[in-house]
């Protein structure tokens, strides 16, 4: 699955980095815990939480994560996107619920990955 | 590399939203240096667990990464209260965090646990009223 895949299963919008949209992802995180998040190592995730501050995008960066998306039609404030903007991290909202958006991905494919 | 690197970081005092800066720029370094990408991932980790715990617990501190050619170990110490307990704040799920900090999603009591369990050796020295240092070492 790409990020453009999860675009247009969650109906998301863009909101930064959409030169990136054709990058893999394999597995998926839902969390707004970035405790848990860093706790699960998963290759080439996407991120899918209701959390919306600069610590979001710290922690995809420090796990290599793929995008982020935004649930419940949240957007984050500029400097949050700015900081995704200089780590090339795509990030996308979508007006889904946590376990909506989960479901969807899940049901077309992404899992969970394996626990490290 | 023949000689060992140091690189040092002054961790500001109670800015959440700048805590991981550091493990940013250590990320980007290492990455120039070619290190695997296997190894960065888990020191970078490791160190960015600290840095929310310096901002969290202890109003900062000093981080000093010393790269040599087969490790990489991160100093971080503080002079912050020091931990009564430190088998206690090992354990998964113990956290003293306050309520601010878990609606920022940290406070899991995953913060100690997450750096043990990605270095490949981590002490911790701690005095009450005086700080703590936790050393982390990951080789490569």
């Amino acid at each position: 699955m790409t990020v453009n895949d999860i675009k247009e299963l969650l109906d998301a919008k863009v909101l930064c980095c959409e030169e990136f949209l054709s990058n893999e992802v394999h597995t998926a995180c839902g969390s707004d815990m970035m405790s848990d998040v860093l706790a699960f190592v998963k290759d080439q995730s996407v991120l899918i939480t209701g959390l919306c501050n600069p610590q979001v995008i710290r922690t995809a960066e420090m796990m290599d994560i793929t995008c982020i998306v935004f649930v419940r039609g949240k957007v984050p404030d500029e400097m949050t996107l700015q900081l995704a903007k200089e780590r090339n991290m795509p990030v996308l909202s979508t007006a889904r619920k946590m376990f909506e958006a989960c479901g969807i991905l899940y049901t077309n494919g992404l899992s969970g990955g394996k626990e490290n | 590399m023949n000689e060992a690197i140091k690189l040092e970081y002054t961790i500001s005092d109670d800015d959440f939203t700048r805590a991981g800066e550091a493990s940013g720029d250590l990320k980007d370094k290492l990455k120039k240096m070619g290190v695997d990408p296997a190894v960065i991932r888990k020191v970078v980790i490791a160190m960015y667990e600290g840095e929310i715990n310096m901002v969290i617990h202890a109003n900062g501190g000093k981080i000093t990464v010393t790269i040599t050619t087969d490790e990489i170990i991160m100093e971080l110490a503080d002079k912050g209260p020091g931990i009564p307990d430190v088998k206690l704040a090992m354990q998964e799920g113990f956290s003293t965090a306050p309520d601010n900090i878990r609606s920022l999603g940290f406070g899991a009591g995953m913060g100690l646990p997450n750096m043990k369990k990605y270095s490949d050796e981590m002490t911790v020295e701690t005095q009450q009223g005086v700080g703590t240092t936790v050393t982390m070492k990951v080789k490569l």
